[in-house]
This record gives structure tokens, C-alpha cells and sequence, in this order.
């Protein structure tokens, strides 16, 4: 999978290493803005309130 | 082909891995570098509001760009001597994200009935992590634009998360009427788990000018 994305980047390797790198900072990026936040309730270790 | 299946199988599932320890930082770590954030934020907007004097009650305009309607200041001296947070309307997760969430319908600070807040014991900035460390006549210190209400703690308990009479206006006594200015503060217990709730119940000790807070919360930290 991963060898695959390598060899389908374009450039150098040192070209590849800074495309792959951006990808990794967007995959991070998205996941804390958006992924994880969606998926905080539904793994309910954080709930503080008290309710029926 | 059965090799490259097998080491596909195995990136996915370093992958999730990988993902699964991300979820742990960003929940223990990056939930709490937000939040204090914008808890700073908003104590700064307030102690600015405060400072323009008294806001009529209910029908001032809405401080800008607020999560929720903020209520007031808490200060816990037992949490550190400048220990401050937002108290914000409502206990949704947006609102706890920022802040201390007052439950809707509960007392408002300093009136008779039952001022009851939930705030996060971990993450978020996790504002009641030493909520065990309350002990009976510590003082917890509410301040609002026209005045400051110092409760002293009485006691505490820990009970299933779906007891709702610990905000009851007479705690444990749903229906009662109440007699006394009250506040109760809801967390997780333990932590990191949301098995229970610890609860942490005070009465109205005092009440002051917005002048006499340095007072109190000196007095507070030294007794």
C-alpha cells in the first residue's frame, strides 16, 4: 500500500519525502478538526453530566 | 499474491493502529491545549463585561462570540490560587469544550435553589480534575458583574451517572422546596471513566462585592 503511493509520487526522492510528508500533516490535520471530534461521543469515556 | 495480501492486511492494520494512538494524543493532550485556550479567552472577554459595570439581568446583550451564554466566573482557590474558568449556559459538549457548563434549569449563582455545574475531570482542560480534593468548608467562589458568592463545600458523593436528584433544588430531595442558596459540581468518576459521577455539594457562606474578590480568594487559599 504505502510502496505503491511511493512509487506513485512524482519527483526525486527527496520530492517524494516532502509530498509524502504533507500527506501525513493532512491526515493528521483532518483527523483532529474533524474525524476525532465526530468520534469522541460515541467512545463516551469524557461524559461529566448527570441525565436520565 | 497471497504474500502481497498478507502485507497489505499488515499496513492496514499498523495504519489503524497508528490512528488509534493519535485519538489517544489528540484526546489527552490536544483537547486540553484547545480548551485552555479558549477558557482563556472567554474569563478575559467576561472580566472586560464585568469591568463595564452591572448588565441588567437576563436582557443585557449577549457578549460576542461566546459558546453559550456565559454565567459566570468560578474560582477554586483548593485548584490553585489563580485558578479561574468560564461558567457558560448549558452542558453540551461544545460548552464543555470551553468551560464550566451550568445545567439549564438549575438555580442561577446566589439564588435559593441549587447552582449546579458539570465540568471535565480529564480532557478539555480537564477545569475539575482535583474535584477529589475538595474537602468540607473549602471555599468555591462564584463571581458575577454585581457580586460575589463565596459557597463553603459540605460534602461529597459519588452515584450512578443517571442520578439526576444530585441537581435536584434540595439535593437527593427531588420536589422539596428549597430554602437555601446551594451549588453542586458534577464530574466523571473515576477518572478517565464515565462508570460514576462525583459530586461535590456547597451552601452560600457569603455574599460580596465585586470589590472584596482578591479578599475572599486570599482568605480562601490561606484557611
Amino acid at each position: 500500500m504505502y510502496a505503491a503511493l511511493w512509487r506513485a509520487l512524482p519527483g526525486p526522492t527527496w520530492v517524494r519525502a516532502v509530498q509524502a510528508t504533507a500527506l501525513l500533516a493532512l491526515v493528521v490535520v483532518v483527523c483532529f478538526r474533524w474525524v476525532f471530534p465526530w468520534l469522541e461521543p460515541l467512545v463516551p469515556f469524557t461524559e461529566v453530566t448527570v441525565g436520565p | 499474491m497471497g504474500r502481497r495480501l498478507v502485507g497489505w492486511a499488515g499496513e492496514v492494520l499498523v495504519t489503524l493502529g497508528v490512528l488509534l494512538l493519535l485519538f489517544v494524543a489528540w484526546q489527552l493532550w490536544w483537547t486540553d491545549v484547545v480548551a485552555e485556550r479558549d477558557a482563556a479567552r472567554v474569563v478575559e472577554q467576561l472580566r472586560a463585561d464585568f469591568a463595564g459595570g452591572p448588565v441588567a439581568d437576563g436582557d443585557g446583550a449577549p457578549a460576542t462570540d461566546l459558546p453559550g451564554d456565559a454565567v459566570a466566573l468560578l474560582h477554586v482557590p483548593r485548584f490553585g490560587a489563580d485558578w479561574v474558568r468560564p461558567v457558560l449556559e448549558d452542558t453540551g459538549p461544545e460548552v464543555l469544550a470551553t468551560g464550566v457548563g451550568h445545567y439549564v434549569g438549575t438555580a442561577g449563582p446566589g439564588e435559593v435553589g441549587n447552582f449546579a455545574v458539570a465540568g471535565h475531570r480529564t480532557t478539555w482542560g480537564r477545569p475539575f480534575h482535583d474535584i477529589d480534593r475538595l474537602r468540607a468548608g473549602d471555599r468555591v467562589v462564584v463571581e458575577t458583574a454585581e457580586h460575589v458568592y463565596v459557597y463553603a463545600v459540605t460534602g461529597h458523593e459519588v452515584v450512578p451517572p443517571t442520578d439526576v436528584a444530585v441537581i435536584a433544588a434540595v439535593p437527593d430531595d427531588p420536589g422539596a422546596a428549597p430554602e437555601q442558596p446551594l451549588l453542586t459540581m458534577t464530574s466523571c468518576h473515576p477518572r478517565y471513566s464515565a462508570a460514576q459521577r462525583y459530586v461535590v455539594h456547597a451552601a452560600l457562606a457569603q455574599t460580596l462585592d465585586p470589590a472584596d474578590l482578591d479578599t475572599a480568594l486570599a482568605s480562601a487559599t490561606e484557611g
